[in-house]
């Protein structure tokens, strides 16, 4: 058995508590240990990315045997969602250690890695009811965190974030209630054998807790009719924590390939066409919110946050279709809207700060215009789907892999028209917050190198008129960097994920791993 | 008995959705609560119901037992929904000192005025 399974959930739950309690009047040694913390979680991510390549490994916690304890289970698939966990929070850290939204509040660092716990362990689960667990982890840290520094609408939002995943939690148990009555068990590999056998009496049972699965993982995909929390929630949150939150939405994504590849595949009877009748619709209505979002929104950040959730319909457009081709665009079309959106909130929160308002309209301009123009331009044009970034070749590979006659039309006109109308919205958004606002006459100068003035300005106003350094900006950059990787390796990439849904459909594959069925049989 | 536990689940149910609808943050803690008895209820009902069996095999053969796993599921259950209950508590309590509101709603500000916390950029530099 392979010990170094478990090692990315171990490591923060052993670290986080370290941090909250002996490290908490302590920020340099709290920043140092949780990067330390980070930097090992993705080496320790890599390596299991590398050691994926093969059949499912499975970790049997106590060594029970599968059906009766709980595994975790390392295919291609957690792996690489673990490892894009590990980077993507590697670059909001250092964002938010470089700008000090880290030390604006107490416990960042402890709740940080707690929701990184959370995520990594929801990712590599093998059991349904541990899942719940880990999705409870991950909302849980990421409550503090989204109230993380207070503040008035800050606190409201984040009281209707919590309500409204209670409510999604509680569905979560009666769906596992239901599924449990039915079938008589929770580890995924096995519901995925019971459920071929599931018999004509139980069929509206599974399909009810099918259904109530799937609403649940999209309140956390933040789908249509319940994606009304996602703006509220990312626009008022910690700009770095909304970056982090970039990952969550994926969560759900996640949970549905999973569930819907595994235990509700093709071929059940029960759940038969399940997807394609709800998420597909639901999907494109949600491409159409997040454009229209884009193009109505007058604050920066409700903006970006509008754009997630357009690219979250797009994903789940692609995911819809459960074809490996449309599963292939969709895990490349993931990789790409997670770093996007949190390349646009890293970038957000830097403007913001200079020009002390997310409102979008011309002030004077701020210091470095150009260079946040520069980066506003390279994020908005990969979360609009333009080329040359790898936007375009996400919604090129979905568009692609739609072309089935039954939903060419409705998938291809969202998605375009959506795309179009988003570029609008972020063409306007760009020229007001950059263009026009360098035509108005800045009334101080800006002085650049110094902050000494006579009339003692504000630590906001200082802040204000700060150029921003290396290590602020580095971490957009390196977003922005990895997009264009994935731009430049399109081609090694879904090489690699065609390997990736491949094994995903293969279901066998995954059941015979978990439950050792050939040492059996 | 099923029809006890049955209607049980249902009203608990139809009354915490009721509490959550009103969207006022004390009533929305209670409807939340009584969702999660009800859920709990619920997860117990899932391995069939059983009066007076114990949750454990019997060495020797046939003597009945109730299935054990809810159980431990309901035992989960409740220590996360007590956990999250509490911080609902202090996130509303936060957000109701904050705000002087206990509303759930939030009312987009409609023009661009003072804003929180950033305060007034060039107005005041100028």
């Amino acid at each position: 058995m392979n010990h170094w399974i478990i090692a990315p959930v171990v490591l923060p739950a052993l670290l986080a508590p370290l941090i909250g309690f002996v490290m908490r009047h302590d920020v340099p040694l709290a920043r140092t240990a949780s990067v330390a913390g980070t930097l090992a979680l993705m080496a320790i991510a890599v390596g299991l990315f590398v050691m994926s390549m093969g059949d499912p490994q499975v970790y049997y916690l106590g060594d029970w045997p599968a059906p009766f304890g709980i595994v975790l289970v390392l295919d291609r698939l957690s792996a690489l969602m673990v490892l894009l966990t590990t980077v993507l929070a590697f670059i909001v850290l250092i964002h938010a250690i470089a700008t000090g939204w880290d030390a604006r509040g107490w416990h960042f660092h402890a709740l940080f890695q707690f929701q990184l716990m959370g995520i990594i362990g929801a990712f590599l689960t093998g059991d349904i009811f541990n899942l719940f667990v880990f999705f409870e982890i991950l909302l849980i840290a990421s409550y503090g965190l989204m109230i993380h520094s207070g503040g008035r609408e800050r606190m409201r939002a984040g009281l209707q974030y919590v309500v409204i995943n209670l409510a999604g939690s509680t569905l979560f148990l009666f769906a596992l209630g239901v599924l449990y009555a039915s079938t008589g068990t929770l580890n995924m590999a096995d519901l995925a054998v019971r459920m071929q056998e599931v018999p004509e009496g139980e069929a509206a049972l599974v399909r009810v807790a099918a259904m109530l699965l799937m609403i649940v993982f999209a309140l956390k995909a933040a789908l249509f009719p319940i994606q009304f929390w996602l703006p509220g929630t990312y626009a008022n949150a910690p700009a770095p924590v909304a970056a982090l939150f970039a990952i969550m939405t994926k969560v759900g994504a996640y949970s549905i390939l999973r569930i819907h590849t595994l235990i509700f595949g093709p071929g059940i009877e029960a759940t038969h066409g399940l997807p394609g009748t709800w998420l597909f619709p639901a999907a494109i209505v949600t491409i159409a919110i997040g454009a229209l979002g884009v193009l109505g929104a007058r604050r920066l950040m409700p903006l970006i946050a509008f754009s997630v959730l357009g690219s979250m319909g797009t994903l789940m457009v692609a995911i819809s279709a459960f074809t490996p081709v449309a599963t292939t665009a969709a895990l490349y079309y993931l990789v790409h809207s997670t770093f996007s959106a949190a390349a646009l909130f890293l970038m957000a929160d830097l403007v913001i700060t200079r020009r002390q308002s997310d409102w979008l309209s011309a002030r004077p301009a701020t210091v470095q215009n150009g260079l946040f123009a520069a980066l506003f331009f390279a994020a908005a044009i990969a979360m609009a789907g333009m080329p040359p970034l790898s936007g375009f070749l996400g919604k090129l590979l979905v568009l692609d892999a739609l072309r089935d006659p039954g939903i060419i039309g409705w998938a291809w006109s969202a998605v375009l028209i959506g795309s179009l109308v988003t570029i609008v919205g972020f063409a306007r958004a760009g020229s007001l917050l950059f263009w026009k606002s360098t035509s108005i006459a800045v009334d101080l100068p800006p002085a650049p190198d110094t902050g000494e003035d006579a009339p003692a300005p504000s630590a906001a106003e200082i802040a204000a008129r700060r150029p921003v350094g290396v290590a602020e900006v580095a971490p957009t950059m390196a977003a922005l960097a990895v997009l264009g990787a994935i731009t430049i390796f399109a081609g090694p990439l879904t090489s690699f994920l065609d390997g990736t849904t491949a094994q995903l459909f293969d279901r066998e594959g995954y059941v015979t791993s978990v439950l050792k069925l050939e040492t059996e049989g | 008995m099923e029809i006890v536990i049955a209607s049980t689940v249902g009203t608990l149910t139809a009354a915490g959705i009721y509490l959550i609808l009103r969207l006022r943050a004390f009533a929305i803690i209670l409807g939340l609560a009584l969702l999660s008895y009800a859920v709990n209820i619920f997860l117990f009902a899932s391995g069939r119901l059983a009066i007076n069996m114990p949750p454990i095999l019997n060495p020797y053969g046939d003597a009945a037992y109730t299935d054990p796993l809810p159980q431990a599921l309901v035992l989960t259950a409740i220590v996360i929904s007590f956990g999250m209950t509490a911080v609902l508590v202090m996130v509303a309590l936060g957000a109701f000192l904050e705000s002087d509101d206990d509303r759930i709603d939030i009312e987009e500000p409609a023009t661009e005025g003072p804003e929180q916390g950033t305060g007034k950029g060039e107005a005041g530099a100028s």
